[in-house]
């Protein structure tokens, strides 16, 4: 397999991460050449859990004073972490473990890096090399495994080979399309004695990211803007990984083209700008869903027309003409075919394709979108977000909890979730207003990735409030964490939405499965408390407290953000039958999107004259 | 759906193929063949794939080949443009007396008896996917009693060569 073996390769300069004078060889073992070369790429934190394999690499870690090592719970722990600390700060996350069931805890944490592009580097110890096959204790092949869930692994045998195996890793994963490597190195590889200089030399030929986009399709797009009536910027997560918020922002201005944000670009363009319609997608606004499906031209930036935006594809946007730019290329055209196909960075795309505009303004030429902008707008303020609290209801609304958390917090601090209801009204009630302060499981859907994500962000981006805002199923799945986060000193905030079932699941079950609850209740609020929230936060000598009232929502949170020195558990009780809307079922129109249970938006006759 | 032949130039390090084959079944392309093996530099090996895809999957499935760090680029080698063949060794009953149809089906198609016994004969045949076909069509009457097909393996016509620019991506 991919054995890192000796060959010739041109000198190349050194990746930008590890940007550095070179240091001269001297001899150390391969696990001294590990640690020498996550310092040389500028690694401060790495998320980790030692074992039999990867020992040796844990020896000359304890002694370097620049790579903290902060010792999870569980290995999941460690790349959720790692992806929470990539997410909040734009830099390659680091996660470590030992062989075998090491490694194969590490699994989850990859795939989800993968579907959201996240860029993290894994470390694995493996067993010695003269072992590898033989099914020895705690072998496993994890290169084998997370092929399909990598950017790229490496299987590492030679101690001499590790410096060069982790530059590359580093360059991979922090380029083009950012996404999780791993690294997988043989326990002799570690022990053996190599020389080590710093920037190895490495050539990828079959790796060369396109960020500079084709002029011609530049020109294309612009030309249809021209020709547009009805355009919508359709803003994906590719936005937030390229740092191009700013000129996203700068853009809107110029044409007042109205925009929509996916779940992975909350914050990549403010929730306070006129012309932000709101998330699109299965509980998008009726505004965002609504203005894409009346387009006529969707500008979509980074994103990847995933099945919770387009819902049944054949019956998106309809009558959209489509220009897709992505620095994958392998992504436009996947799921709708693109009429003008743009291959490239984010950034550059749209500030190539800004550059033209102007020209083109300056021309005298330019996209009349007045009508279409006051017809899409219009739908924000007639069909904004909201809740009413479900009939019958006394506890508290969950929506409620998530508003107050994020409108007392405000935008400078992190917001991460988990997956579930809670998630979803955590994209819908926070307001994000800058990129990196939205952290979640998108594409792959993690359970309990809320809390070591939320650990990882809080490392990383130590000066932020940072919050887990997680659900009572999601909870369970990963709260040993608070044990890491209370000995590290890295005090987060945990709001735990219990409403004591696995909330999303429960609405379906209300929605499609004539209201028969099969396994979602999770006994953590109604009927019993198993576990004590607060209890549990006690126990781990994090602050714990509850609150059951609407009027003690504000007060339970200013207490919260007032105590800076431990993590903070709350224990919110919500109302269990609240229901997560807008919704458009799976697998249909998003033409079928309802505001609340059996009800559609009601359009004025204009609206429905406006499509002619 | 249609028959489509890619080169895909490849680092020579292992694990390339895994990587592929996984990719290819992950993605649920069909595949028709796989044919692995050197070429000449030592570093890259190439592989001849033949999908039986729509446009789009054909694009989808080049994207994703050329979206792994060891595939060095990947060309669709159309039939009027290059050769393509496949070779297969077929192991045939027969007996003194239709030993002399079979000899002489070989001399037809242009292939070699290879091994001979009393009662079997085994021949070794090079060609299109075509002319296989046809030969086993004329064969299966005697009694086919083994069959070992390789992959295909295809060329471009002319004098340029694929992997003269094959130090970059595709």
């Amino acid at each position: 397999m991919t054995n890192v073996t000796h060959k010739p390769s041109t000198p190349v300069p050194a990746p930008p991460a590890g940007a550095r004078a070179a240091t001269p060889p001297r001899e150390v073992t391969g696990a001294e050449s590990l640690v020498l070369s996550l310092e040389s790429l500028e690694v401060d934190t790495v998320f980790g859990i030692p074992g039999g394999a990867i020992l040796p690499a844990y020896d000359p870690l304890m002694d370097s004073t620049k790579v903290r090592h902060i010792l999870v719970r569980h290995e999941q722990g460690a790349g959720h972490a790692a992806q929470g600390y990539a997410a909040a700060t734009g830099r390659v996350g680091v996660c470590m473990a030992t062989s075998g069931p090491g490694a194969t805890n590490l699994v989850t944490a990859i795939a989800d890096a993968y579907m959201d592009s996240v860029p993290i580097v894994v470390v694995t110890g493996q067993v010695a090399s003269r072992v590898i096959g033989t099914d020895a204790f705690q072998e496993a092949d994890i290169r084998g495994i997370t092929m399909p869930i990598t950017k790229h692994n490496y299987l590492v045998t030679d101690a001499a080979d590790i410096s060069r195996a982790l530059a590359e890793a580093f360059h991979i994963a922090s380029t083009g399309r950012p996404g999780p490597v791993l690294v997988d190195i043989s326990k002799d590889a570690l022990t053996g004695r190599t020389d080590f200089s710093w920037p190895p030399a490495f050539d990828l030929p079959g790796y060369r990211p396109v960020t500079r986009p084709h002029s011609k399709q530049i020109r294309a797009a612009a030309d249809l803007m021209l020709a547009a009536k009805r355009p919508v910027l359709y803003v994906g997560g590719g936005v937030i990984r390229a740092e191009a918020s700013a000129e996203l922002q700068q853009f809107v201005e110029l044409t007042g083209i109205p925009v929509v944000t996916t779940l992975m670009a909350r914050g990549a363009f403010p929730d306070s700008h006129p012309l932000h319609l709101g998330m699109p997608g299965m509980h998008g606004s009726v505004a965002a869903v609504t203005a894409l499906q009346k387009s006529d031209l969707l500008l979509a930036l980074g994103t990847r027309f995933d099945d919770r935006v387009t819902g049944e594809i054949s019956t998106f946007a309809p009558e959209a003409k489509v220009v897709h730019a992505d620095i994958d290329p392998a992504e436009i055209s996947k799921n709708r075919i693109a009429d003008v196909p743009i291959v490239g960075d984010c950034k550059e795309v749209i500030n190539e394709l800004m550059a033209l505009v102007r020209a083109d303004h300056e021309a005298g030429r330019q996209g009349d979108y007045d009508a279409w902008r006051t017809r899409s707008t219009g739908w924000a303020q007639t069909f904004p977000l909201g809740y009413s609290p479900e009939e019958g209801a006394t506890a508290i609304p969950p929506q409620y909890v998530i508003e107050r958390i994020g409108a007392l917090t405000g935008p400078d601090a992190v917001y991460a979730a988990g997956v579930g209801q809670h998630q979803m009204w955590a994209a819908q009630f926070v307001k994000y207003e800058r990129p990196n302060s939205w952290i979640n499981s998108g594409g792959l859907g993690t359970m309990g990735y809320a809390v070591p994500a939320a650990m990882g962000a809080k490392v990383g981006e130590p000066d932020r409030t940072v919050w887990a805002i997680d659900g009572d199923g999601c909870f369970q799945m990963t709260n040993q964490e608070l044990a890491t986060c209370v000995i590290n000193n890295i005090p987060i905030k945990v709001a735990i939405i219990n409403n004591s079932s696995l909330g999303m699941v429960r609405q379906w079950q209300t929605l499609f499965y004539n209201e028969r609850y099969s396994n979602t209740d999770l006994n953590t609020s109604v009927g019993s408390r198993v576990p004590d929230f607060v209890k549990l936060a006690d126990a781990y000598g994090c602050v714990g407290l509850r609150c059951e009232r609407a009027e003690d929502v504000d007060d339970t949170i200013r207490k919260a953000l007032e105590i800076n020195d431990v993590p903070v558990v709350i224990d919110f009780v919500v109302e269990r039958d609240a229901m997560v809307w807008p919704m458009v079922p799976a697998g249909v129109s998003n033409d079928m999107v309802t505001t609340a249970r059996a009800m559609t938006p009601v359009w004025d006759r204009d609206d429905e004259a406006g499509d002619a | 759906m249609a028959r489509h032949t890619l080169s895909v130039l490849v680092e020579n390090s292992p694990g390339v193929l895994a990587r592929i084959a996984g990719l290819i079944s992950r993605r649920g392309f069909n595949i028709d063949s796989l044919a692995v093996g050197p070429t000449e530099h030592d570093t890259v090996s190439r592989m001849t794939i033949v999908v039986d895809v729509d446009p789009v999957a054909l694009e989808q499935v080049t994207k994703q080949l050329n979206k792994l760090i060891e595939v060095l680029k990947v060309v669709e080698l159309e039939a009027g443009h290059s050769v393509q063949r496949e070779i297969v060794l077929i192991k045939v009953r027969c007996d003194a007396a239709s030993r002399v149809e079979i000899v002489q089906i070989t001399e037809l198609f242009r292939c070699n008896v290879v091994d001979v016994s009393v009662d079997s004969i085994v021949i070794e045949a090079t060609g299109t996917p075509e002319k296989l076909i046809a030969l086993l069509d004329v064969l299966e009457p005697y009694g086919v009693r083994e069959l070992v097909q390789s992959g295909l393996v295809a060329i471009g016509r002319g004098s340029r060569s694929i992997t003269d620019r094959s130090r970059r991506s595709a």
